[in-house]
Order: structure tokens, then C-alpha cells, then sequence
């Protein structure tokens, strides 16, 4: 590590030489500072100190979200090759998904980094972490045919408007990922929801007459949407439930839909690696569960049309709800962050979002919107939770 | 039968170095330090020039706010040197011991006849006035308050605190004195507070005049903030004293002779240091008399106080802090780690962490660790929630209380409860810290803004 070591050293010496290049201190710094953590010592106060930074934190994010990446890839193969009718093999099907799915990721952390880097030289700060997770969490929310220019587009609208116009990391009010989507979803509705967006290759098979009959392209919220419409795949639930939407279907995930939404298992793999580490909070994640399944229970007591009578653990594990629940909902920044604040907040967003997803008569989706509408209510949770205490240790001044 | 209350909150730091339970004397210093900077806000002015003979008890500078407040040379001598810094601030004065100690002489009565204007003026002439601090604020206490009680915790839990019982053993008459003495400043009540697990020494257990508490928990269990919380906690314009359990030692022995015997044992902890004992030495002592041949040297941060809200200090030419019971020399960490094998994402088995994100939590909880000074990261702004209020026992929320300290909104920072923590409640929060926020200097800031607007 010496070698390694030697070359950062190096590299900081020349850039301190003159005014001009000091000022792109911090691009060498962010690299050195990612391959080594920093010789800074304590000054005063606590000499020493938690091993935890927030580097690692992000990164643990990272690593939750790997099962349901490689599963997206997958999936996007799988989709791909069901949609064309030909045989594959497990390789082909992941080498597909893989090859839409990387230059998504490529674009997403480029131009997020890129935008990131400009500001850290601006500010004359170190580049911070909060993007790392962004720009993975980014391309597995968007359908995998998103133009790769719209994912730049989107990204850099919520790197700059969503955060770095509030000071950075830690202090952007909505979830920077949910901000990119939700900007693409309303300025460019054709490519963000439809039918058509979410197999890889679905309008060129659609063109070349060589889609297989049958194939839709809707993922199942669609389906379930469209129940009793015109031009509906099905007609009743139990239609849609045997046509491969049982509850061990939905579980696994093999289905139309944003490339990191689908899988339940693969979710719940990074939900596990998440609660065990202490990275993200169970309370967000089980009030945000209870809130979407309470609430969809309220929904199957009410009854009506197919949408209401869903089963509620159906209800759940179908959409974003899921993948929301455990890498949206709980990002700590956007989060409310007092305890009984969290289980209010959690409830909020889960409610919301199946509430939205049912009620709402203009998309099948309701997640992304339900969680941004939380993040701005979040605050306002903090506030009451905070209020309340200071009412009960100025009660005490009376009582005593 | 004494009540219990129990700490839910907080964090044992389980670092490798306590003290042996052994007391050795420490060689005799030549020269001692009396430092307005162990005073926090202090503005002194001298008494004494350089050149001058003090005797122990001697008056070497008085609170300029507060004249009463003096402050005694701890040893016999002569003035040697002001040490002032940046913009002639006084920093330390030396004084060059005599050969033995020759003392102040105070006329004395029974501790019984003694009436409460009487108990003050004994230790505000005798120089002990400044082992009292006052909360709110963290500061030496102000002798025209009432203040509603006093609070003496009897035993520390900072990572490898000295074991109170162990010091304050033989000294029974004294702290039974000093505890009189206390008892006469307030008309509440003096409590003192014991671990709930451990029998606690003798002088502890048996004074009169005190009302025990039991205390269970982790650190800071043993901190006086947490401990006031619960037991009695701090309004708006309430004032309470503190003292520690080995000063009111110190503060009975003058009240029972009328010598300021400065004397106390100090435990040299850590994991570089070879020689982990407790030392006799007296209060300001040149610490180089502890260090020499006692501790590696090399690449090592030696703390006087504890490893959490210690002075940094050097091996040479620095002085024993006047409130300080412990001396702490660990492992510098000032050196590159590569991220994959020592550094941010390692797997991390000789880290300790608070969080999960280390194996820390797997561990047995008998491993100790070998800490060093890195600060493991940068600073950054809030991110993570809910890490401080996991080691913080107090009713109060602490990230909204810094943030309103930052901003400098008075209002708030009275509301969120300013009135009941000091600098030392927040060191755990700074240890745990993901994203290595200074909060003990943070909220020093806001009580010395406090202080200037409110009282």
C-alpha cells in the first residue's frame, strides 16, 4: 500500500505547488480519502473515537442493495427473452440484464459524481458521500428502458435542485433518488409508465412483429388497474392471481417492473443486512409496513372493485412498496428523526402509498409520491414529537 | 434504605489500560502549575509577581467578576514564571516548590458550630471554593447563589476511570468532614450517589448527612449531569453544585486542619503506559514526574482527565489539571489506514463501535480494545439519526439542542433543555458520532452564550 500511499502523497505535493491547481484539492482528496481513511487525529474533547464514519454506512447501503441488482438483471433477461419467446439459459438471461443495466448505472453515477465534483471545487469542500447510494438506488427505480440520456437528465436535476441547492448531504429535504424519478415521471410520462417501458427491447419486438402473443408489457399493478376497463388482460382477481401472480410469484419477483422493485426476496435479503447492521431503522420499516397493510386491509373491508379487494399481504408485496420500504423510507436524512416521530412518519408513507396506488385513478403507482410527500412531512412530525417535550419538562417546573 | 434509579442509556468504552490497584508516590515535582485555563471562563487577576513566596494556600490570582474567588498556590515556593498567551491571556503560573511544604495556617472551629456564611468564607479564603461547580453552565460555582442542592457522584465510569472506593478508602474523617461542610452551603439536600452493583467503600456507604442514591448502568451513569436528571432536575433559573467525591476529601481535610494539603492519587491508565498505577502527587503537578519511565513516549497522546473530556498535554512541561484524577496515554493515530485492510470498509475485529456496522456487538463483552486517536473519518453534516439519544439518558433531545446552539437561537436552546447538560454529557455523543461532530465544543459554546444572556 506504500506504492499507492506514495502516489496520493505525490499528487497532493503538486497541487499545493500554485493557487491555480489547490483549488482541485478536493477531487484528489475524495479519491485519497475513499482508499485510505485519513491520518486526522482528535484535537479536543472525545480523543477518541467510534470507528463508524459515514463512508462506511453508505457503503453498507450498497452492499443491501447488490441482491436486488444482480436479481433486476436477471429479471430484465428473463422479461426480455419471455417477451421474444426463445429459450435461454441463466447466463443469457443475466448477460442480457446486465449489459441494459450497467450503462444505467454508469450514467447515474457519472453525471451525479461529475456534479458532485464541480460543487465540492466550488465550495472547496470534500465530495461527500450521499451519492454513492443515490446513484445506485437511481437506475433500480427507473423502467430498464429509460433513455440513458433521460437518466442523466433526471439524475442531475435531483443532484442539483433536490440537494445541493439545500448545502449537500444531510441536508436535501426529499430523497434525491425519488427526486429523479419523479421529475422524469411527470416531464416525460410515455417513457416512465405505459405498457411499453418495462421489458427491455418491448417497442422494437412490438415494431418487428416479433413479440410473442400475449405479452402485454404491463406490469401487474397495470393489470390490476386496467381490471375492468376496456382492453384489460383480465377480468377478475382470481384471473389475475393464477396468470402467475400467486403470492410466492410476487415473493420472487420474476415480473415486468422497475429493475429493482420486483423481487421480494431479494429486498428482504437487503432489509435483513440493513436491520442487522444498525444501518437502517426497523422503525420507519415495520410502521411504513403496517401503515401500507393496514391500510389495504381497510380497503379489502370496504370492497368494491378488484383494486380494493386485493389481499392486503398481496397489496404489499406488489410495486415499489417493498423496495421502498427499505432503501427509500428509511434514508435517515429525509426520515423524521425523533423515535416517535419515526413510527409516525413510517405509518404516514405506508398508508399513503397504498391509498395513492389504489384511490388514485391517473398511474397504478403510488410508492414514489406517497414517500416524497412524507419526506415533506417529516419536519413537521420532528416538530410536533420536539413540542411535546418541551410541554413536558416545563410541566415539571409546575408540578415540582 | 437508599433509593435506585436506573441509567437505561449509554455506553461502556472498553478500553485496554486500568490502573493496577496499587498507590505508589510519585518523584517529587519541582515545579507546580496553577492554570485559569482548568477554569473555564475565568478572567484572573494576580495577586502574586513573579519572584514572589507563596506558601500552600497562598492567594495567586482572584476571579476578576468575582473577587471572592481566589485561587491558591497548591505548594510552597516561589512564583518561577506567567506563562500568557495570545493576547496576553494568562495560561499557567509556575511556581518553583521549596524543598518541604510550608503552609497557610486558618484558624479553624468545629464543623458543627459553623454556621453557613462562615462555611463560605472558610473556602473561599482558604482557596477550596473552586473544587464547587455550578450547574447550569459547568462552571466554578457562584457564592450568591442558592443553590437547591449539591451533588456528588461517588464513583466514575469513564473508560478506565479510577475506582473511587479505592481512593477514597482511609479517608473517612475527611470526606465525613467535607460532606459537613457542603451540608452547611445549601438548604436542600447533599446527595451523593454509588454504583447500585458494588459495596461501595466505608466512607462512602456510612456518611452521615448525605442522601444516598443507588445508580445502575453504563457510562455516563457516573457523570453528575444523567445523575441530576433523575434524581432532581434542573429548571430555568435553579442552580445546583457539584463537587467530586475526592475533592470534598480534600476540601473535609482543610476543614478539620486549616491546611490546604493539595495532595490526591491520580491513576495512570492506558495502553501506553507500562506502568499503570496510582500515584500520590499534589494538584498541578509537572506531569513529566509521572510520565518519565512510566510511559512509551513515542507516538503516543497523553491526556490529563480522561481519554472522553481530557486536556491533550505534553511529556514535558505540562501540569496535572486541577480537577483531574486520571492521566491517560494512548496510541497516536495519526497515520494512513488502507481502507480494505485497517481503514473505512475493513471487517473491523479490533474496532470498537457503538454501531452494528463493526463486529464490535458480536464480540464478548470482556474484550477490551486499544482505541487510538484517529479521528476514523471526516466531518460531515448530520446524517444518521437517532445515534446520540442511544447514549445520551437524558429527556432531552440532543441533535435539536446542538442545531439550536449552531444557530444560536436562545429561546430554543432554553427550551430544549441547556439548563441540564454540560460539555461532558455530550462526550458520548461525540464518541459515537458517524459524522465526528465536535458537540462538546458545540455546546460549550452555548452556555458560555447562556451565561453571557441569561445570567
Amino acid at each position: 500500500m506504500k506504492f499507492l500511499r506514495n502516489i496520493f502523497d505525490n499528487a497532493h505535493a503538486a497541487l499545493n505547488k500554485s493557487e491555480k491547481t489547490k483549488k482541485y484539492f478536493p477531487l484528489v482528496d475524495s479519491l485519497d480519502t475513499l482508499m485510505f481513511t485519513p491520518n486526522h487525529v482528535t484535537k479536543s474533547g472525545a480523543h477518541v473515537r467510534d470507528a463508524i464514519d459515514l463512508k462506511r454506512t453508505m457503503m453498507f447501503v450498497i452492499l443491501a442493495l447488490i441482491p436486488a441488482l444482480l436479481f433486476g438483471m436477471y429479471n430484465v433477461g428473463v422479461q426480455h427473452y419471455l417477451a421474444l419467446g426463445e429459450s435461454f439459459t441463466f447466463m443469457e438471461a443475466f448477460g442480457h440484464g446486465a449489459l441494459r443495466v450497467l450503462p444505467l448505472i454508469v450514467v447515474s453515477y457519472g453525471v451525479g459524481l461529475g456534479i458532485e465534483f464541480i460543487f465540492a471545487i466550488k465550495n472547496g469542500h470534500a465530495v461527500q458521500e450521499g451519492f454513492l447510494v443515490s446513484g445506485m438506488l437511481i437506475p433500480l427505480i427507473m423502467p430498464v428502458d429509460t433513455p440513458l440520456w433521460m437518466v442523466g437528465v433526471g439524475t442531475a436535476f435531483a443532484v442539483v435542485i433536490g440537494k445541493e441547492v439545500f448545502g449537500g448531504t444531510g441536508m436535501n429535504v426529499m430523497n434525491v433518488a425519488l427526486t429523479a424519478r419523479a421529475f422524469l415521471f411527470f416531464s416525460y410520462p410515455t417513457k416512465m409508465s405505459g405498457n411499453e417501458v418495462w421489458i427491455s427491447g418491448f417497442k422494437e419486438m412490438k415494431n418487428d412483429g416479433t413479440l410473442v402473443d400475449g405479452i402485454t408489457g404491463a406490469t401487474p399493478l397495470g393489470d390490476l388497474a386496467a381490471i375492468g376497463k376496456e382492453g384489460a388482460s383480465f377480468t377478475s382477481l382470481e384471473g389475475f392471481n393464477q396468470a402467475g401472480h400467486s403470492l410466492m410469484d410476487l415473493f420472487y419477483g420474476l415480473y415486468p417492473g422497475s429493475i429493482g422493485e420486483t423481487s421480494v426476496l431479494a429486498i428482504l435479503l437487503g432489509a435483513i443486512f440493513l436491520l442487522k447492521t444498525g444501518i437502517a431503522s426497523w422503525k420507519i420499516m415495520f410502521s411504513f409496513f403496517f401503515g401500507g397493510y393496514l391500510m389495504a386491509l381497510l380497503f379489502n373491508g370496504i370492497g368494491g372493485s378488484e383494486y380494493f379487494a386485493l389481499p392486503a399481504i398481496n397489496q404489499v408485496m406488489l410495486g415499489g412498496f417493498m423496495f421502498g420500504m427499505v432503501f427509500m423510507i428509511t434514508d435517515p436524512v429525509t426520515a423524521a428523526q425523533t423515535s416517535t416521530g419515526k413510527y409516525i412518519y413510517g405509518f404516514l408513507g405506508g398508508a399513503l402509498a397504498i391509498l395513492i396506488r389504489v384511490v388514485n385513478p391517473a398511474y397504478p403507482e403510488g410508492v414514489m409520491l406517497a414517500i416524497l410527500i412524507a419526506n415533506v412531512f417529516a419536519p413537521l412530525i420532528d416538530h410536533m414529537v420536539v413540542s411535546a417535550n418541551i410541554k413536558r419538562r416545563l410541566k415539571r417546573v409546575k408540578t415540582a | 434504605m437508599s433509593k435506585t434509579i436506573k441509567i437505561r442509556k449509554g455506553l461502556d468504552i472498553r478500553l485496554i489500560g486500568q490502573a493496577e490497584k496499587v498507590k505508589i508516590d510519585a518523584p517529587v515535582a519541582k515545579t507546580y502549575a496553577l492554570k485559569p485555563t482548568d477554569f473555564h471562563g475565568l478572567v484572573p487577576k494576580m495577586v502574586k509577581k513573579v519572584g514572589e513566596q507563596v506558601k500552600a494556600g497562598t492567594p495567586i490570582f482572584f476571579d476578576k467578576y468575582r473577587d471572592e474567588i481566589q485561587y491558591v498556590s497548591p505548594v510552597s515556593g516561589t512564583v518561577k514564571e506567567i506563562k500568557r498567551g495570545a493576547k496576553r491571556k494568562i495560561l499557567e503560573v509556575i511556581i518553583e516548590a521549596d524543598a518541604t511544604i510550608a503552609y497557610e495556617e486558618t484558624a479553624v472551629k468545629a464543623i458543627d458550630a459553623l454556621n453557613k456564611d462562615e462555611a463560605k468564607s472558610l473556602l473561599l479564603k482558604g482557596g477550596l471554593w473552586p473544587m464547587i461547580k455550578m450547574r447550569p453552565i459547568d462552571i466554578v460555582a457562584n457564592p450568591k447563589d442558592e443553590p437547591k442542592a449539591i451533588f456528588i457522584s461517588g464513583f466514575d465510569t469513564h473508560p478506565l476511570s479510577p475506582d473511587y472506593d479505592f481512593l477514597i478508602h482511609g479517608n473517612e474523617k475527611a470526606f465525613q468532614a467535607g460532606i459537613s461542610v457542603l451540608g452547611k452551603l445549601t438548604k436542600g439536600k447533599v446527595h451523593l450517589q454509588l454504583r447500585s452493583n458494588i459495596v461501595a467503600d466505608k466512607a462512602f456507604s456510612e456518611v452521615k448527612g448525605a442522601e444516598i442514591t443507588k445508580v445502575a448502568g453504563v457510562h455516563p451513569a457516573g457523570n453528575v449531569g444523567p445523575q441530576i436528571h433523575a434524581i432532581n432536575p434542573i429548571n430555568k433559573g435553579e442552580t445546583v453544585w457539584v463537587v467530586n467525591a475526592q475533592d470534598v476529601a480534600i476540601i473535609g481535610k482543610f476543614a478539620l486542619t486549616g491546611k490546604y494539603d493539595a495532595s490526591k492519587f491520580v491513576a495512570l491508565t492506558g495502553s501506553k503506559a507500562n506502568n499503570r498505577k496510582y500515584f500520590k502527587t499534589i494538584i498541578g503537578a509537572e506531569l513529566s514526574t509521572i510520565f518519565n519511565g512510566n510511559v512509551e513516549k513515542e507516538h503516543t497522546r497523553l491526556i490529563s482527565g480522561n481519554p472522553l473530556t481530557g486536556l491533550k498535554v505534553e511529556a514535558e512541561g505540562s501540569y496535572l489539571g486541577f480537577y483531574d484524577y486520571q492521566l491517560t496515554a494512548l496510541p497516536e493515530g495519526d497515520e494512513y489506514k488502507f481502507f480494505l485492510t485497517e481503514g473505512w470498509l475493513s471487517l473491523g475485529f479490533n474496532k470498537f463501535s457503538a454501531s452494528r456496522a463493526y463486529p464490535t456487538w458480536m464480540m464478548p463483552k470482556s474484550k477490551r480494545y486499544n482505541i487510538d486517536t484517529n479521528l476514523n473519518g471526516e466531518e460531515r453534516a448530520f446524517v444518521v439519526s437517532e445515534q446520540y439519544e442511544k447514549v445520551f439518558p437524558f429527556d432531552i433531545y440532543p441533535v435539536h439542542l446542538l442545531k439550536s446552539i449552531i444557530i444560536n437561537d436562545i429561546d430554543a436552546m432554553e427550551n430544549l433543555g441547556i439548563y441540564e447538560v454540560a460539555p461532558e454529557d455530550f462526550a458520548l455523543c461525540e464518541f459515537v458520532c458517524t459524522s465526528k461532530i465536535e458537540s462538546q465544543t458545540i455546546v460549550r459554546e452555548g452556555l458560555d452564550v447562556i451565561l453571557k444572556e441569561c445570567f
